[in-house]
């Protein structure tokens, strides 16, 4: 119903990808694993018609959907992607990534650049701030809603399990966390380092609407997000670590370093010639 | 072993190295044991090295009740992250002295481009605040290795922090807490320089002394911030009229704090006491060069204020 719609995100994601890979290079250092693996979770909430309501001409009104990063190390894809659907950050300030004085910090800093709406980087506290904005809605009577894009390395962290306990309690029906599941950290395999399965039951089991999806198809991911629920929502985001560029696919070297002057050319042509993973299924 | 090294390099080498000789050393770590250097220690006791994952509040009970059946835990990742735990450390292992090893790595804004939220900037602060803890900071490889060492047979908990960044070896007398290495000779100024700073805090007062400033300072390696030593201490404040502290680590509470509460409450002549560091501000982006620049944690920005 909305392929043409996806057929469109879909053909403004190589240049994404491009940027994040351009940012990562010149900055030389930072994290294209886990950036290219939410580069359609991101674009789905914000981009034009995509799942949240907000004006981004208007970035800081008071009453507008948010996201929260929370796996903070995957900010040039929260930056490119913000820069594509409209809010002041230009291409030059795209390749500041990282540079003295950048409003573009190596994890986002909510005190330099408003539209990111939590300072993250030290993993396990975004979904608690997504889940205090929830709150806040509720108080205020405002009839919006909040996501957080957690790792799953990320999601090790007790907080976060803090939060399944918590947002269930508080009938928080505005809250949906989006988990980036492609299966790595830095140490290794997630589900060697330290596995979170069975992951749907668990957060079932806590009192959250679970869904699992191809977190590279558009069609899903909107169809996921975009649905109502009177329970905190988890959606499960199946995805792959360096989404895109083959030899950083499913490659935990790739968490975080830069590719060099070679490797981004290789990177480059192969994101520029598949215009089709948004389509996947 | 002359050229440079990153004391969180050092760290790694030493515990795989002492691991043979100490059976009861275990290593944890939460998912950074390429960064810590843990990883040198997992490869070889794959038996006694924990692997965590993003758990560090877990990881520093699990050491403490380790620690309680008679293991000596070290635990592994940024500085930032393990003190940012700072409950579970006052309570599981300050109060408890508990025998657990915390190696904070990843320390001050010469860590660069990730920014505030990777940097341990606090942490000297937060742990000297908790009674038992001794708080070290090597600034070399040789002095790590001591450290290391030295950590595994003292019955209590240590602190070790590390930097990312590569060191120079200083050849230094063997290490013996609360005796600051000297470095260099001087008169009436001291610069106490603590992990990263030594080389920047040398060359300065070398520079001071050639270009006829008139200054002169003495240079010593504060390579610990707890307990200090009241016999090198009052030595040191008899001696110097001006004591400065250069760390890589905000001046409120650290190493700088520790010696200025000591010298105000002990010094028999009273003394001025120079804190120079990050000053009560956050992190930032920016290559580690531009940061420590910023900061004034080079040695021509320390040349150039005391000229
Ligand atoms: C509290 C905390 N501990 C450790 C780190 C260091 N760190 C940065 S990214 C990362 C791995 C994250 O894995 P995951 O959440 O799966 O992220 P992704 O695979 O999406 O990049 C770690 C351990 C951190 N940023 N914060
Ligand atoms: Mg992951």
């Amino acid at each position: 119903m909305n392929n043409n719609l996806f057929v469109q995100w879909a053909d403004q994601t190589p240049q994404i990808r491009k940027n994040i890979l351009q940012m990562i290079a010149k900055a030389q250092s930072g994290h294209p694993g886990g950036s290219l693996s939410c580069v359609e979770i991101i674009y789905t909430l914000m981009a034009p018609n995509g799942v949240m309501k907000y004006n981004p001409k208007k970035p800081l009104e008071r009453e507008r959907d948010r996201f929260v990063l929370s796996k903070g190390h995957a900010c040039p894809t929260l930056y490119a992607v913000l820069s594509a659907v409209g809010h002041d950050i230009s291409q030059d300030e795209l390749m500041s990534l990282r540079q003295l004085g950048s409003r573009l910090q190596g994890h986002p800093d909510r005190a330099r650049l408003p539209y990111v709406e939590a300072s993250t980087g030290s993993l396990g506290q975004g979904a608690s701030i997504a889940q205090g904005i929830a709150m806040s809605y509720k108080l205020d009577s405002l009839n919006h809603r909040v996501f957080a894009l957690l790792g799953d390395g990320e999601m090790q962290e007790g907080q976060i399990w803090e939060v399944a306990l918590s947002a269930p309690h508080q009938k928080l029906d505005n809250l949906t966390l989006i988990l980036d599941y492609n299966k790595g950290q830095i140490d290794g395999p997630t589900n060697k380092v330290l596995s979170l399965d069975p992951l749907t039951d668990k957060w079932r089991s806590f009192g959250w609407e679970v869904s699992e999806v191809n977190g590279h198809s558009y069609s899903e991911l909107y169809t996921a997000l975009s649905k109502k629920s009177p329970r905190p929502q988890m959606v499960i985001a199946h995805t792959i670590k360096g989404r895109g560029v083959s030899f950083m696919e499913g490659n935990t070297d790739w968490h975080g370093r830069a590719p060099n002057v070679k490797e981004l050319e290789l990177a480059l042509q192969e994101v520029a010639a598949n215009r089709q993973i948004g389509l996947s299924n | 072993m002359s050229g440079k090294i990153a004391t969180r390099k050092s760290f790694g080498m030493a515990l795989a190295d002492f691991g043979e000789k100490y059976k009861d050393v275990v290593c944890f770590d939460a998912d950074l044991s390429k960064s810590t250097m843990s990883i040198l220690f997992a490869k070889k006791y794959p038996g006694r090295f924990f692997e965590m994952g993003i758990q560090e509040a877990n990881m520093i009970g699990c050491a403490a009740g380790m620690s309680f059946m008679g293991k000596i835990p070290f635990i592994c990742s940024f500085g930032a992250f393990l003190t940012g735990r700072f409950d579970q450390i006052r309570m599981s292992i300050g109060y408890a002295n508990a025998n657990v090893k915390l190696i904070g790595t990843h320390c001050g804004v010469a860590i660069g481009e990730d920014g505030h939220s990777q940097m341990g900037l606090e942490d000297i602060a937060l742990m000297r605040s908790i009674p038992n803890m001794v708080v070290l900071q090597p600034a070399d490889d040789k002095e790590c290795r001591e450290m290391v060492e030295w950590a595994i047979n003292h019955q209590g908990p240590v602190y070790l922090r590390l930097t990312r960044q590569e060191l120079p070896q200083f050849n230094m007398d063997k290490f013996i807490p609360g005796i600051f290495p000297q470095l260099k000779m001087g008169e009436k100024m001291a610069f106490l320089a603590t992990g990263g700073m030594l080389e920047a805090a040398l060359n300065a007062a070398e520079g001071l002394a050639k270009k006829g400033t008139g200054k002169n300072p003495a240079v010593f390696n504060a390579n610990l911030a707890k307990p200090l030593a009241d016999n090198f201490m009052m030595n040191l404040a008899d001696k110097y009229e001006t004591l400065v502290v250069f760390e890589d680590h905000t001046v409120m509470g650290g190493t700088g704090s520790a010696i200025a509460e000591w010298v105000s409450q002990n010094a028999k002549i009273p003394r001025r006491v120079i804190r120079y560091g990050v000053n009560d501000s956050f992190g930032e982006s920016g290559t580690p060069e531009a940061l420590l620049d910023k900061h004034g944690l080079t040695a021509t920005k320390i040349e150039n204020y005391f000229s």
